[in-house]
């Protein structure tokens, strides 16, 4: 008999709790390896509070979270980074004060070898990575669209541009899971749409996404798949179709929001 | 065991100086997050201010019955008054500016005032310590071996006081909830129609003129003033409000007793404790930083991502 | 473009040669001794920035690591213990040791949020040198070790000129700003500065903030203590209150002066501090007292001017003198735009979360 191979990323009944409030209850689901997949439910769901539980920031009161078989449990947050997964923020946060080339090229941390003594002898070594790094940089904000504005600091980005270079940013570390986290939030229509044509390509490099999204139009349009919270529930999981015809999701969301 | 018991009586003395200032630290940080660092030279000035007024008033020695009282009340009002006013000329000159400037800005024009603050005051009293007229008579009740005298029991009872008086005020006035409505969500607060820059100013003046008592207290406790004692009493007076939970009304007081009592124990019994003291008191601050950030009354909470 | 590297490699090299002839072409012994004092705290601030303008924690006992080097070479360079490690040797035992002690500071602290951090360096500033004050059976307590060894090279003693110093802190100073330039533009630099703009997001990109912290903080301490050495074996003699509080609030004044994170500004931000500390402040006495305001000590006001620094630069020109631009943008548009000033704000809860 052969063991079953481990999901590629798999959240088992899951809880977190902050004091008394319960943000995430038993939540379990897995995600199949370059599969595109949504968590949708209203405010206060415990959308981000599952991103942030699988990227470290917050620890689960029970339950495990496990990459590749691996439990997250025990890694820091730049440990779980350097496994391959990566994110985007629902409010925003580049590096503000620091070129659009240089929070990309800071996406690259993880992947980059330059020692304390490298960086401060300035090695060949160290010069030739620093080359690679900046190139590879150049080409993922031309991936999305920002190459005329790697100069600028990212805060002078317009807030369209800074979702798209946090992605850039997030795809520098040459991830396999991205968590995106409402990345259309505060985009006009002309916006979102070139924000899907660049989820699908991400989609077609052979990175897996999960995605954090309010806006219904553009979760029917790329996932496969659909999670919905309420109350850091899951109450119902499945194809966009299946998940819209549910009359606990229309009660929970659909019906909360905009009908 | 005596010994004991009078280290503790020393203890809870001191302490109740650190509990005072402790308190300024911890309004202010609760509200604006901010480590006041002049608020140490605030509680200094507020024992020049205690001599000029006792000066003012022609008291320079021994005093008894209605005139201490009368000079006790008036002297510790008189105090509190001014350093109020002075707590909140610093926030309105130099903090208000940089409310929403990176975190480290006010903290480097904090430190900035205490120099400044320090200055002033050996300027106007000179670099030497600076006797403080004996006003209350000097013994007191002893106890099995305890002795606590008038001025150690005024220390207690006086902070005691007016810690009471200011969780009353915080829970019931007006202002109380705004103070406390602003430093839980300060925009919040203002959408709600609260004055965030009075709510400040006034924590800055309640902080102050906490202070300022403390300057009363301990110029009468040790007899002596010297402009570059808050210092180490403002160092202290934070690591209590830490050890308290910082931004902790209750936990302040709780701090300052604790330090006073670490402190007075120390000295007591570490080989050359006095020495040491100083020491000794960093470590709490570092250990209870490392080990329980949110101090013994405080709850923790990761931040919202 | 092109034509800018020989330029500035041009400028350079006059600066180079004006520098080395100084000594030669000034015979004022005090005018060498004074600018190798000064260079001894230019050294101070390169490392202290980048501890605070490049990682942007505020240490404020950073005086204690020039305790620590100064103490170095006293112990193992005089006749207290009998030991007489070469100067050229301790220079590179004083950086490691003090590099050592920013660890084993750094190590249990650095998960602090700033401002708590800085109380607690500001702790660590005041608990070492009151060790070596207390400590006197190995330290002589407040009188400090005296008749520390000279330095030589090819067996050619400094003896009590400043030239030769003079010349060992100059080139300190080059190899400094290599170090920070270098450090500055690289991975490691890059890191710190994505901690100092938000710390959550640097975890994120795969930094392990703590060891980036801990880097930045032994490697501080380590241009302190080359500085603690150079300073003490010119000044022949250590003693535990040449390290104080006063003395880290004055080195970062010369950061706040001059443009915290930027290199040239922190150079000329400690040179003009050195310079009203050593030559302005007395001289003004000297003229009070010669109109006969023989009460008036500008030098007792030292501090009062530290203060005065540290408040209206943060008000007025919060990125320094000579602000690097990008610094200046940062610090200035905080002050003015409240959505950034927000941005602050949730960089610091996310700085504070785990
Ligand atoms: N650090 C925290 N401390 C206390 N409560 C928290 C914390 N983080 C999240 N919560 C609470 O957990 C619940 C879930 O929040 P979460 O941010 O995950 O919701 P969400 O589904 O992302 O909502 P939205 O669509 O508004 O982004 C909320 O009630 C929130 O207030
Ligand atoms: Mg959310």
């Amino acid at each position: 008999m052969r063991a079953p191979e481990p999901a590629f990323f798999e959240l088992r009944n899951v809880r977190c709790a902050f004091g008394g409030l319960v943000a995430v209850d038993d939540l379990s689901f897995a995600l199949e390896q370059n599969s595109i997949v949504a968590l949708i439910g209203p405010n206060g769901a415990g959308k981000s509070t599952v991103f942030n539980l699988i990227t470290g920031i917050y620890r689960a009161t029970s339950g495990t979270v496990s990459f590749g078989g691996r439990s997250l449990a025990k890694l820091g947050t730049h440990q779980i980074a350097a496994l391959g997964i990566a994110r985007t923020f629902q409010n925003i946060r580049l590096f503000a004060f620091m070129s659009a080339l240089d929070n990309v090229m800071t996406g690259r941390h993880a992947r980059m070898q330059a020692s304390l003594a490298d960086s401060l002898l300035h090695t060949p070594r160290q010069r030739r990575e620093e080359r690679r790094v900046r190139e590879r940089a150049r080409e993922l904000l031309r991936f999305v669209g920002l190459e005329r504005s790697a100069g600028d600091d990212a805060h002078n980005l317009s807030y369209g541009s800074q979702r798209r270079l946090e992605i850039a940013r997030a795809l520098a570390s040459s991830p396999t899971l991205l968590l995106l986290d409402e990345p259309a939030a505060g985009m006009n229509p002309r916006e979102k749409d070139d924000l899907i044509a660049l989820v699908e390509r991400i989609r077609a490099s052979g990175v897996t996404i999960v995605l954090v999204e309010h806006d219904m139009k553009l979760v029917m349009g790329l996932c496969e798949r659909v999670t919905v919270l309420d109350q850091g529930r899951k109450i119902a999981e499945g194809t966009p179709a299946h998940v819209r015809a549910d009359p606990r999701v229309i009660e929970a969301y659909l019906g909360a929001s905009d009908p | 065991m005596d010994v004991f018991l009078q280290q503790v009586v020393n203890g809870l003395s001191l302490g109740a100086i650190y509990a005072l200032i402790a308190l300024g630290y911890t309004m202010v940080y609760g509200v604006v997050e901010l480590i006041n660092f002049a608020h140490g030279d605030v509680y200094t000035l507020g024992s020049f201010f205690s001599l000029a007024i006792l000066a003012a008033l022609g008291v320079s020695g021994e005093l008894h019955g209605a005139a201490l009282l009368g000079v006790v009340v008036v002297t510790v009002l008189a105090a509190m008054l001014l350093c109020g006013i002075v707590g909140v000329l610093i926030e309105r000159l130099a903090y208000r500016r940089l409310r929403n400037a990176p975190r480290l800005a006010p903290l480097i024009t904090a430190i900035g005032m205490s120099f400044i603050l320090e200055n002033v005051m050996q300027l106007w009293r000179g670099p030497s310590p600076v006797p403080f007229p004996p006003v209350i008579p000097n013994p007191g009740v002893t106890l099995g071996g305890v002795t606590v005298t008038t001025k150690e029991g005024l220390a207690i009872v006086l902070a005691l006081g007016l810690m009471v008086a200011l969780q009353l005020f915080i829970a019931n006035s007006k202002l109380g909830k705004a103070m406390r409505a602003t430093a839980q969500d300060r925009e919040a607060a203002q959408l709600m129609g609260i004055n965030v820059n009075t709510t400040i100013a006034a924590t800055f003046l309640i902080g102050s003129a906490l202070a300022g008592a403390a300057g009363f207290v301990s110029g009468v406790y040790y007899g002596t003033t010297w402009f570059f004692n808050g210092f180490q009493a403002g160092l202290k007076a934070f690591t209590a409000a830490v050890l308290g939970g910082i931004g902790n009304i209750a936990g302040a007081m709780l701090g300052g007793f604790s330090i006073g009592l670490i402190e007075a124990i120390a000295t007591q019994y570490i080989p050359a404790g006095a020495q040491w003291s100083n020491v000794v008191v960093f470590s709490v601050l570092v250990l209870v930083l490392i080990f329980r950030p949110s101090g013994l009354l405080g709850e923790a909470l990761p931040d919202k991502v | 473009m092109k034509g800018r590297k020989p330029v500035r490699a041009l400028r350079l090299g006059l600066l180079a040669a004006v520098l080395l002839v100084v000594p030669f072409a000034d015979h004022n012994n005090a005018h060498v001794d004074f600018l190798a004092n000064a260079g001894a705290f230019v050294l101070l601030a390169l490392g202290l920035n980048i501890v605070v303008g490049f990682a942007g924690l505020l240490d404020l006992g950073y005086a204690a690591f020039f305790a620590i080097g100064s103490y170095s070479y006293a112990i193992f360079a005089s006749q207290q213990f009998g030991l007489h490690v070469p100067f050229w040797i301790m220079l590179f035992v004083a950086a490691a040791i003090a590099a050592l002690f920013g660890i084993l500071l750094g190590a249990p602290t650095l998960r602090l949020r700033g401002d708590y951090l800085a109380i607690v360096t500001l702790g660590f500033g005041e608990i070492v040198p009151q060790t070596f004050l207390n400590l006197a059976q190995y330290t002589n307590g407040p009188n400090g070790i005296g008749s520390l060894d000279q330095p030589s090279l090819f067996g050619r003693p400094f003896g009590f000129s400043a030239t030769p110093y003079y010349y060992v802190v100059l080139g300190l100073i080059a190899l400094g700003i290599v170090a920070a330039r270098n450090l500055q533009h690289s991975r490691l630099g890059r890191a710190w500065m994505a901690i100092r703009e938000d710390e959550l997001a640097a975890r994120h990109m795969g930094i392990n903030a703590t060891t980036a912290k801990l880097s930045a903080f032994a490697l501080g301490a380590a241009f302190s203590g080359v500085a603690g050495v150079a300073y003490a074996a010119k000044l022949d003699l250590v003693s535990p209150d040449q390290f104080g509080f006063n003395v880290s609030v004055l080195i970062l004044s010369m950061l706040v002066l001059g443009g915290m994170g930027n290199v040239a500004g922190v150079i000329v931000g400690s040179l003009v501090l050195s310079f009203v500390n050593s030559f302005l402040l007395p001289q003004a006495s000297n003229i009070a007292h010669t109109a006969g305001f023989t009460y008036l000590d500008f030098t007792n006001y030292r501090f009062m001017l530290y203060g005065v620094i540290l408040v209206g630069m943060m008000l007025l020109r919060p990125a320094g003198l000579l602000p690097s631009a990008k610094r200046r943008a940062e610090l200035e548009a905080a002050l003015t735009d409240p959505a950034l000033a927000a941005h602050e704000q949730t960089e610091y809860e996310g700085a504070h979360a785990r």
